[in-house]
């Protein structure tokens, strides 16, 4: 007799939150304290070397973070999770744990754009390089791939909205090379994709998206999907040679198949500090409680709105993999059947007047540089985030003057219709 | 007992009967697995033996060291094997020349051999293999999500302390 598992939305109201220990309480209750007791002297020498469970400083660990890591954990079917303060803090500490001097990452050109700038800029300091890869052309990624080269990126459901990446294909080069492939699955997050089901070996996460769905907490998520073996490999130092800091204990090999998102912690979390309070882990947590909800009916919304864009007389192209006619449709269906999420793009025959006019017309989209929210959100990337961009740029960036980017909300699918019909009529 | 898969009430069972376990191939490294799996077990009130001919007569963690399984005077409910796959095979045969048997031989995260377990349940012997006490403990008890790993538990029960101090769990939560 095995144990049977439970289904997405009992694991996305129940993993990781039983009844509190010391109180019983049943809602996870905010352990807002910077630092936990020690039973005694050998209970904290234990602790401090990594030989027991517990909890020390919330810098390291925190009971209201370790329920939300958990959470994610099951929802994406890794061994171990972490929390952290946001998505960027999710990313350098994959790559911190990964990566030295000199060595290079390959990264899909379709990302989040603040995503770019830290692959571009800031980890030029540690030396970290990035060579950036066509999400369109898996063969581009592993023509990228160099001996130095320890690990590859990309997004499941791709900015700037509406491209869906060929993980299986990505994931064959990685394994092929024997590097770990990391996937930003904050688009799509699990409920659509699963990424460790298509070969995928860390999950990385803005949690501020749609985990959390409410635009109201910044927080980042690592989860270590334990297939990738580090115990023995040279070439990942952090987690295969034994390490000063803890009395030369080898963390691949102590921790075994969850011993990526340990070192994350240990070495990662507790030395650079980017940790998650707990209070944004709580109020991560009660959104994540509705995630199958709300992404059924974000994705439902957002075919809904692109369908009748699509038929705009002022619209001149949609670009949702929902659609039956979309270059990325054969895709969605492979990936995400339930639906292709909540972010796309569609251009405007009218151009960057249009665009302009539009965000000020419309009454219920909020024109603001986020997605992942309960409420519907607009973006004109050329005349706001985009703007330094020369004309050519923007354009290669996917934000030509024409370009819209929406997230679609959970709202009534013919307000947001509504809405934009009277924002389309007025520009 | 398929050894892919183990029902958690079967390790569950085995870690709430056993109370004397000899480790084979006990460390005195404090960063070595085998040395923190001893100090966690000891901790929970289980009986650990020491088995290394390299430390026999000495002592760790306050428990004399012996050199083999037949030198422990005494009987052991349960032998944990911290060797590798190749070695489990002799080091089980040894195990079941103990008299009384041991209930239940255990091969620690990452040993597996699967022709020394047949022969242990051939004669009734329990088995684990390629398992670790310490995170078998910590997921049934609750204690290994604080470190926010997937216990792959569900439970609208509470928790239970297991009495000593506060940063320690009991396998005792209602099922």
């Amino acid at each position: 007799m095995t144990d049977r598992l439970p289904g997405f939305n009992t694991l996305a109201v129940h993993a990781g939150a039983a009844p509190d220990a010391a109180t019983g309480a049943r809602a996870t209750p905010i352990y807002q304290t910077t630092s936990f007791v020690f039973d005694d002297v050998d209970h904290a020498a234990s602790l401090f070397g990594l030989q027991a469970f517990g909890n020390i400083y919330s810098r390291i660990g925190n009971p209201t973070c370790a329920v939300l890591e958990e959470r994610v954990a099951a929802l994406e079917g890794g061994t171990a999770a972490l929390a952290v303060a946001s998505g960027h803090a999710a990313e350098f500490l994959v790559f911190h744990t990964l990566l030295q001097p000199g060595d290079e990452f390959v990264a899909a050109r379709k990302l989040y754009g603040g995503s770019i700038n830290q692959f571009n800029h800031a980890y030029k300091n540690f030396g970290w390089n990035v060579v950036w890869a066509d999400s369109d052309d898996p063969s581009s990624f592993e023509a990228a791939i160099t001996p130095k080269t320890k690990a590859i990126f990309v997004e499941s459901i791709a900015n700037p909205g509406g491209v869906i990446v060929d993980l299986q294909a990505i994931s064959a080069i990685a394994k092929k090379h024997r590097i770990p492939l990391i996937v930003d699955n904050t688009m799509a997050t699990p409920y659509l994709i699963r990424p460790f089901e298509h070969g995928a070996d860390i999950i990385v996460h803005s949690a501020t998206k749609f985990l959390g769905g409410h635009g109201n907490s910044i927080g980042g998520l690592i989860v270590d999907g334990g297939s990738f073996s580090f115990a023995g490999d040279d070439r990942y130092p952090m987690l295969s040679k034994p390490r000063p800091e803890y009395g030369g204990m080898v963390l691949g090999e102590t921790f075994g198949n969850f011993g990526f998102a340990i070192a994350c912690r240990v070495l990662g979390l507790r030395d650079l500090g980017p940790a998650l309070s707990p209070f944004n882990a709580f109020m991560l947590l009660t959104g994540i409680e509705t995630l199958p909800l709300r992404m059924q009916r974000h994705s439902d919304n957002a075919l809904a709105v692109a369908e009748h864009l699509s038929n705009h007389s002022k619209v001149s192209w949609v670009s949702y993999p929902g659609l039956r006619n979309d270059r990325y449709h054969n895709l969605a269906k492979q990936y995400c059947p339930k639906g292709a999420g909540a972010v796309f793009t569609f251009g405007l025959k009218g151009g960057y007047e249009a665009g302009v006019k539009l965000v000020s017309n419309l009454k219920l989209f909020s024109h603001l540089a986020n997605i992942g929210d309960t409420r519907s959100l607009i973006i004109h990337p050329a005349s706001t985030t985009h703007r330094q961009l020369t004309d050519e740029q923007k354009v290669q960036a996917g934000a030509g003057p024409e370009v819209v980017r929406l997230s679609i909300g959970i709202e009534d699918t013919e307000d947001l219709i509504d809405d934009l019909n009277q924002a389309l009529d007025a520009a | 007992m398929n050894h892919d898969n183990y029902p958690n009430d079967y390790i569950r069972g085995i870690l709430q009967s056993v109370k004397t376990i000899a480790l084979v191939g006990a460390s005195q490294n404090p960063a070595r697995p085998s040395w923190i799996v001893m100090k966690y077990l000891l901790d929970r009130g289980y009986d650990v033996i020491p088995i290394n001919p390299g430390l026999a007569g000495g002592e760790l963690l306050g428990k004399k060291v012996y050199a083999k399984l037949s030198d422990v005077p005494g009987p052991v409910d349960m032998v944990e094997i911290f060797r590798n796959s190749e070695a489990a095979g002799p080091i089980t045969d040894e195990a079941l020349t103990l008299d009384p048997l041991p209930k239940v031989l255990w091969m620690q995260l990452s040993v597996r051999n699967d022709e020394a377990a047949g022969r242990a349940e051939a004669k009734g012997v329990q088995v684990v293999m390629d398992r670790c006490p310490k995170i078998e403990f910590g997921r049934l008890s609750g204690e290994i999500s604080w470190q926010g790993v997937n216990s792959r538990m569900l439970s609208a029960k509470k928790p239970v302390l297991a009495g000593k101090g506060f940063q320690k769990l009991s396998l005792n939560r209602p099922k």
